[in-house]
């Protein structure tokens, strides 16, 4: 089995102002690694070191350097009043959203609610 | 794992905790996983008390208790809700986060357990006395590869 690591998107406690430019270096060093691998599904949760895959992903595929794969992030279950700020963020793309709890489909119509899974 | 002093502080030493545990619950023995938090002195304790900082695994001890008191983390509750013990959770209030208010809020709406803060625990542990909590049921992962089955063939 295949495991690599990426880099974190941000650090436990580090300003969301900072978080910008470490993003935006994890989304460099991802890119030649998506596209070796070419994923057609991709499963992702929590924090948001999966933003910088899902963007270089959705941004090859836009350059017809890969097919665009599938994407599923699965929200936290103590996510029950509101969506994660990764979850926010991922509204606005090509991702199936599920929650683990109903009453959050009704406050955020994108996502998917098809019972507990955990 | 997180610090939670005053929660092992609470149970330790306050009288009326202590008093609704053993004369009301007739709880006859504390096991405490403690963490990093100091252990306070427990000599005038009337019943056993055993205690570690860590374990690999605490599904032993919440298998053999009648009662699990615990801080509000989710592996916590789902572990013990799936082991259908009855469930006590106590809100860190000296953590910034107010995460984990809303899992302890919804278990407790849906009947699963009981929450509370250090302050209020003793008059929340009198509230068990006699209590049936409702059944927790698992999550069910089996719906997650039916979803992805379906996606993938779409």
């Amino acid at each position: 089995m295949d495991v690599t690591f990426i880099n974190r998107s941000r650090h436990v406690g580090q300003s969301y102002i900072s978080s910008v430019f470490t993003t935006l270096w994890a989304f460099f060093t991802v890119i030649p690694f998506v596209y070796r691998i070419r994923p057609k599904l991709i499963l992702i949760n929590g924090p948001g070191t999966c933003i910088p895959i899902v963007i270089a992903s959705l941004l090859l595929s836009i350059l017809f350097l890969i097919r665009r794969p599938k994407i599923v992030f699965v929200e936290s279950i103590c996510r029950v009043q509101s969506l994660s700020l990764t979850g926010k963020i991922l509204q606005y793309l090509p991702v199936n959203i599920l929650v683990q709890w109903p009453q959050l489909t009704e406050r955020y119509p994108k996502t998917q609610y098809i019972g507990r899974l955990v | 794992t997180t610090k939670f002093d005053l929660l092992i502080e609470t149970i330790v030493k306050d009288a009326n905790v202590l008093h609704t545990l053993v004369d009301d619950l007739h709880i006859e023995k504390l096991i405490l996983q403690i963490g990093s938090s100091p252990m306070p002195s427990h000599e005038t304790i009337p019943i056993p008390i055993e205690f570690y900082q860590y374990k690999d695994s605490i599904e032993n001890d919440i298998q053999q208790a009648d009662l699990v008191i615990s801080h509000a983390g989710a592996g916590t509750i789902l572990q013990t809700l799936e082991a259908n013990k009855p469930l006590l959770v106590v809100i860190n209030e000296q953590l910034m986060n107010n995460h984990q208010l809303e899992i302890a809020h919804v278990m407790e709406k849906q009947g699963y357990l009981y929450y509370c803060t250090c302050a209020t625990l003793a008059e929340t542990l009198k509230k068990l006395v006699n209590h049936r909590f409702e059944q927790y049921e698992k999550g069910n992962p089996l719906l997650f590869g039916r979803y992805l089955n379906e996606i993938m063939t779409e």
